[in-house]
């Protein structure tokens, strides 16, 4: 059974959330919870069905939805998914309602922050499927303003600071990244934001425009990644953000840079991205061993899955910036596997804050023994995390390394070099909050409660499935990012 | 042969991993059972894969599954099972098996028992992982593997500070080695497109790979070695692993897996022959690391650590083997020590099991107490010393030839003076733990429970018979065993009658001075004050790496994260501050400016219209003279003009 | 002449015109006069009543210049005549409307001294 316009219907299933929410007394806390997470499960559900209905082999976009919107500029709605976007899109859905399950948490104003989440949700869903630019565009700042709200009203102490660096940071990378989008627009012939129509028509790009335009929508996509002197909005936000906030934050918002690279940059500008390779490359390794270096220095347990998401994010620039098959697919497996692994992450560091109140690192220790099963958790993502073999992080790590190797043979010697940083400060973690002797002050912390681990056994069974099996994911995104890199030559 | 039972030998220990770790605590011993089991099965199919490979060796396995499937690459997992294989096969299960049963009288109460049981299961899966690896990428995955159950044993109680430092420290230590593996797989892979050792062998052979590459490769490869085996300069993390339960120290540290990295260096000995001089770097890692962590052994006083130095050595000489070229002599080596260094650690462990104390000067005359436990740990140490007819006098003996007959000279003096060291400081740890006058401690002291002295049984007599298999006529020798080219040792008797020569001396230095005293130690040891300092504090390598690297390493990261927030992302706050600014400026351009004129009207209306209304008082009859005045005036200027 | 004048003659009517010639423009003169009086009115006296009364004499006074205006110099019809009729009417509307007023503000402030009657300014 094909159900028909199912990519707008699920984008737009969490707006009809709202709408009832609107309705809905403020103090019905209880069901406004449960009806969100109902909302984000329908959209999840949903999202097994564009599985079903998309064929593996294909490697255009599938269930387009495609409809002009406003004639006078030439802006359609047109929606679709492909290999590289629907791995993302169904993390989104997937970490959404994780997610979702997780805010179950919040206290105060309930309603508000719900109504905000799912606002949020839709734009993620959106960006993801979107392929006007102009649509895109819409999602892209769509996806900052509950964003900002939710930093802004529910975060820490800290809050608006946070929120306003990354609302200003992220929207000034949004700004011109649009001047790029305008000047494609009136670049084409027709002038069309269609982004299919722009990548046929790349050959008739001259290699100035492209490096301009290439840089234009760098600055976009590299705040979002974020890629080196880019980055310090993360470490503020994940650390000011609600748990649930942070999750998304790191499982979805930094995959739109890379995905924005992939699904933009790259096949409208190949000139450009080929110039820029090395550059980009070089990034690359300046996030891996830099985040790693950096992340070893923090005391804040979110600060240091912040920077350790810098760091991890640099694999995907290697990846990208190799062209290659290999790489390409490391680099989007990288994302997927990144969304997974710092998703559980911060939802375990959600565990312990909400327990201890404190996310410093120093605090803890022999939390081992009071806490056996988070222990085991944590130990299990932070081995995902540092790339240890059986588990997801691994093989996309090593799929762009092997990618970029055959390009940048110095460079990812360096950036390999990251690997043994990153298990140091995740194991130096690990000893310091879990290992010595027990703490008195944290003897009496619970262990992890039935709502917590059901957040968390999925993304581990991902986790393990990803790392053994690799095929299942990569067979939906081989066929389309084969395609992309025939495009770069 | 049928694949199956190769895969089943690898497939038991996951199954019982997985079984122990979600529902082991339900199962007869607290889940012990299931590992037990599962491994003597694996055990029986070793030995059955060994009995068809000898009966047969043409029956060998070479098998792939693609794992990805990138066009004109795949990444293929497969197994490799020829005779090489399966005598590793048989080492891993036999000595796994006896840990595994032994622990079950060491570790009998602790809280975390079946997890210990589950950790065993995941290094035995892991280590032969390793062992039936067709490719470099397969293998490079259980490497890990193997790190992390080692990381997690050594921790294992980890509320102990040490242990939990060590476990760390023990996993960072290998990932430097395997980052060096890492980069060598790319290289190789990226030049030839596979990471298959058949291909890979036959490329390098053929001369069909540049050797630029090769040198890349396979320097990584060893790198990964080093780490893994515990060779100069990353050997630091073996003697801190002790701080990990006995058995553990017996199976992982000892037996199998710190022998992976001779392993990996012997399976690819077709790739380093290519590239000669790397060949002569192993070969001196090798022989530096035996001399300089003998060196060592002999002025400790933890049974353990003695034990982990002379691990280190020991494996420094399958290095050195391997290195000249001498693959078969490696592997012989690797498994006679398998077999004698697990015993000597299961022996240290029943000692400390039943003394609760690592320091050997705590110990004396313990073997009236414990004979059992004495007598096998005297067979293993004569093993260790080389002395004949033990197994571990064919297996250095073959290594030393190799040496001597590959022209290295220098290394085989080095070889010489290492063996006496090792036969002195083993034979001293013997005269002080065992003999001699009885400790506080050793007075009650009892000796272990069968189900820990059994499996030290078991090994004792497979230290001493394991050997024989070299002796011309009596076995086949070890290379044909192994499927190794065959290079046919004629016995050097020259060299035999020099490392006879030189055991003799140490154990008899060593009686000399620790049982019958006729030089008292302290004497020596104040007479070489400096060199015994240098000794007894391990040539100061640990504090020297924490100064020179792991203190800057860690300074470095503060400094960069200083820098980040002052740096970096103080640009990012000094640009909103100076948007602040401007947009004030701005504001107050605006206010004074351009509001200013809007203003500016209004004001000007008000004013003059606070003035005007004046006029307005309210009283008609002023606005009735006004207009009449007004119009009379009208009037008289119309009159006037016209 | 005179002494054969019996006083009471100047009364009559041939006698007066005799010795005055009235001619238009003494009906202009009276109609100015009256107006003054009534413009004098409006503006001096503070009794509102009066000022309405004055109010009359200047419509009054304007009456007699169109009548006497219209006779001596307009055309012979009785255009102006008729504007006289609209102005008597106006005048008794507004005369009207004007006690109505005064009324009401007598009720209200119990006075009809225009001088306080100030309170709209402004």
């Amino acid at each position: 059974m094909n159900i028909p316009h199912l990519l707008s219907i699920i984008v737009f299933t969490p707006v009809v959330g709202i709408i009832v929410l609107l309705f809905v007394d403020g103090k019905k806390h209880k069901f406004i919870r449960w009806f969100s997470a109902i909302i984000t499960l329908i959209v999840l559900i949903l999202s097994f069905f564009v599985f079903k209905q998309f064929n593996f082999s294909e490697s255009g976009v599938q269930l387009v939805e495609k409809g002009m919107w406003i004639p006078q500029f030439n802006i359609k709605y047109f929606l679709g998914v492909d290999g590289l976007s629907l791995p993302l899109f169904f993390l989104t859905a997937l970490l959404s309602f994780l997610a979702c399950v997780g805010s179950f948490g919040i206290k105060e104003r309930v309603k508000e922050y719900f109504i905000l989440y799912l606002l949020l949700v839709t734009g993620m869903l959106g960006v993801f499927v979107a392929l006007d630019m102009v649509i895109f565009y819409i999602f892209w700042e769509v996806v900052l303003v509950p964003m900002y709200f939710l930093i802004g009203i529910w975060g820490g102490p800290k809050r608006e600071y946070a929120a306003i660096k990354f609302f200003l940071y992220t929207l000034f990378g949004s700004v011109v990244m649009l001047l790029g989008i305008l000047a494609l627009y009136f670049t084409s012939n027709p002038h069309t934001f269609d982004m299919m129509e722009i990548i046929a028509q790349r050959a008739t790009f001259t290699r100035n425009f492209q490096i301009i335009v290439w840089l234009a929508m760098f600055i976009g996509f590299a705040i979002k990644v974020p890629i080196f002197p880019f980055h310090t909005w993360l470490p503020d936000a994940h650390v000011e953000a609600p748990t649930p906030i942070s999750v998304l934050l790191a499982g979805i918002l930094l995959k739109m840079g890379g995905y924005g690279f992939l699904r933009l940059s790259f096949p409208m500008l190949p000139e450009a991205s080929k110039y820029f390779a090395t550059f980009f490359a070089i990034l690359g390794f300046i996030n891996i061993v830099y985040g790693a270096l950096v992340a070893m220095a923090q005391k804040d347990l979110k600060k240091l899955i912040a920077y350790s998401s810098v760091s991890h994010m640099g694999y995907v620039l290697l990846g990208f910036a190799s062209m290659t098959q290999m790489g390409y697919i490391g680099g989007v497996l990288q994302m997927f596997n990144h969304g997974i692994i710092t998703g559980a992450l911060f939802l375990l560091v959600g565990v312990i804050y909400d327990r201890a109140h404190t996310r410093d690192i120093y605090a803890f220790g022999g939390l081992g023994k009071t806490m056996p099963v988070y222990f085991g958790i944590m130990t299990f993502s932070c081995f995902a995390s540092l790339g240890l073999p059986g588990l997801a992080g691994f093989v996309s790590e090593f799929l762009c390394l092997i990618g970029a190797f055959s390009v940048f043979k110095v460079i990812v010697i360096a950036s390999a070099s990251g690997m043994i940083i990153t298990a140091a400060y995740f194991l130096w973690t690990l000893q310091r909050m879990f290992m010595g002797s027990e703490n008195e002050r944290w003897k009496d912390l619970p262990d992890m409660s039935g709502r917590e681990l059901f957040t968390l056994i999925p993304l581990m069974i991902l986790m393990l499935l990803i790392g053994v099996y690799p095929k299942i994911i990569v067979q939906v995104m081989k066929p389309t990012l084969n395609y992309l890199v025939g495009l770069m030559y | 042969m049928n694949p199956v039972l190769p895969v089943l030998i690898f497939a038991l220990p996951v199954l019982s991993f997985g079984i122990t770790v979600l529902i082991g605590r339900y199962f007869p011993l607290k889940g012990a059972s299931v590992g037990i089991l599962g491994l003597v099965v694996s055990f029986i199919l070793s030995c059955v894969v060994f009995y068809q490979l000898q009966v047969d060796p043409t029956r060998t396995i070479d098998l792939s599954v693609t794992w990805l499937d990138f066009g004109e690459y795949t990444i293929d997992l497969g197994i490799l099972i020829d005779r090489f294989a399966a005598v590793m096969l048989v080492v891993v299960t036999l000595v796994s098996l006896c840990v595994h049963i032994y622990s079950l009288g060491y570790m009998k109460g602790d809280r975390r028992f079946t997890t210990y049981y589950a950790y065993l299961s995941l290094f035995t899966m892991s280590m032969l992982g390793i062992v039936i690896s067709n490719n470099l990428f397969q293998l490079f995955v259980f490497w890990e593997l193997v790190g992390v159950s080692s990381y997690l044993l050594i921790g294992f109680w980890f509320e102990r500070k040490p242990a939990a430092m060590a476990g760390m420290k023990a996993f960072v230590v290998c990932r430097i080695g395997d980052f060096g593996f890492l980069i060598g797989i790319l290289s190789l892979f990226v030049a030839t497109g596979t990471f298959s050792f058949g291909a890979l062998f036959g490329l390098s052979q053929a001369g069909a790979i540049s050797s630029a590459v090769l040198v890349v490769g396979a320097l990584g490869i060893f790198f990964g070695a080093v780490g893994k085996s515990a060779q100069l300069p990353l050997y630091v993390w073996l003697p801190d692993a002790m701080e990990g339960p006995t058995p553990v120290s017996a199976l992982i540290h000892a037996a199998t897996m710190v022998a992976a990295g001779v392993y990996l260096v012997a399976r690819t000995l077709p790739i380093f022959s290519t590239v000669p001089q790397i060949m002569e770097v192993v070969a001196w890692v090798g022989g530096l690391t035996a001399l300089f962590s003998a060196t060592i052994a002999v002025a400790q006083v933890d049974i353990k650590r003695i034990l982990a130095y002379s691990t280190i050595s020991q494996l420094g000489y399958m290095m050195l083997a391997c290195g000249v070229g001498a693959g078969a002599s490696a592997i012989f080596h690797l498994s006679t020590h398998a077999f004698f260094k697990a015993l000597l650690f299961l022996g240290a462990g029943s000692v400390i099991h039943s003394l609760h104390t690592n320091d050997i000067r705590e110990m004396g005359g313990l073997f009236s107490n414990m004979k059992t436990t004495a007598t096998v740990f005297i067979i293993g140490a004569l093993s260790l010393a080389g002395f004949p007819p033990f197994s571990g006098f064919f297996s250095k003996d073959e290594i030393m030839v190799s040496v001597l007959e590959s022209g290295h000279v220098w290394l085989y003096w080095i070889v010489v003076f290492t063996a006496f060291l090792t036969a002195f400081y083993i034979f001293r740890l013997i005269f002080i733990a065992f003999f001699g006058e009885q400790s506080e401690r050793s007075k009650h002291a009892e000796e272990s429970p069968k189900v820990m002295t059994v499996p030290m049984v078991v090994l004792a007599v497979l230290s001493v018979v394991a050997g024989w298999i070299a002796i011309p006529g009596v076995g086949p020798g070890f290379a044909e065993i192994g499927g190794f080219e065959l290079h046919h040792l004629h016995i050097n008797w020259s060299a035999m009658g020099t490392s006879f020569l030189v055991v003799l001396m140490g154990i008899g230095v060593a009686w000399a001075i620790y049982s019958r005293r006729f030089v008292e130690s302290r004497s020596i040891y104040n007479t070489f004050k400096p060199i015994s300092k240098l000794l007894e504090n391990k040539w100061y390598v640990d504090e020297i790496y924490n100064f020179f690297i792991v203190q800057p390493v860690i300074f470095f990261s503060r400094l960069l994260f200083a820098f980040d927030m002052v740096i970096v992302d103080g640009a990012v706050n000094l640009a909103g501050w100076l948007g602040v600014r401007l947009s004030k400026f701005e504001g107050e351009f605006d206010l004074a400016v351009v509001d200013g004129a809007v203003n500016g009207t209004a004001w000007t209306a008000r004013t003059f219209g606070r003035a005007v209304r004046r006029i307005q008082t309210g009283l008609i009859q002023e606005y009735v003279i006004v207009a009449s005045v007004a119009i009379l005036a009208l009037i008289i200027i119309g009159y006037y003009l016209m | 002449m005179i002494g054969s004048i019996n006083i009471l003659d100047i009364l009559k009517p041939e006698l007066i015109c005799a010795i005055v010639r009235v001619t238009p423009t003494h009906y202009l003169y009276v109609a100015g006069i009256v107006f003054c009086i009534g413009l004098m009115g409006v503006m001096i006296r503070r009794n509102a009543i009066a000022i309405l009364m004055s109010i009359e004499l200047m419509l009054n006074a304007v009456n007699i210049v169109l009548i006497a205006g219209g006779r001596a110099y307009g055309p012979k019809t009785y255009d102006a005549s008729s504007f006289v009729i609209f102005i008597i009417a106006v005048a008794a509307a507004e005369a009207i409307v004007g006690l109505a007023l005064i009324l009401a503000a007598y009720r209200h402030m119990k006075d009809i001294n225009i001088d306080d009657m100030s309170i709209m300014k402004w």
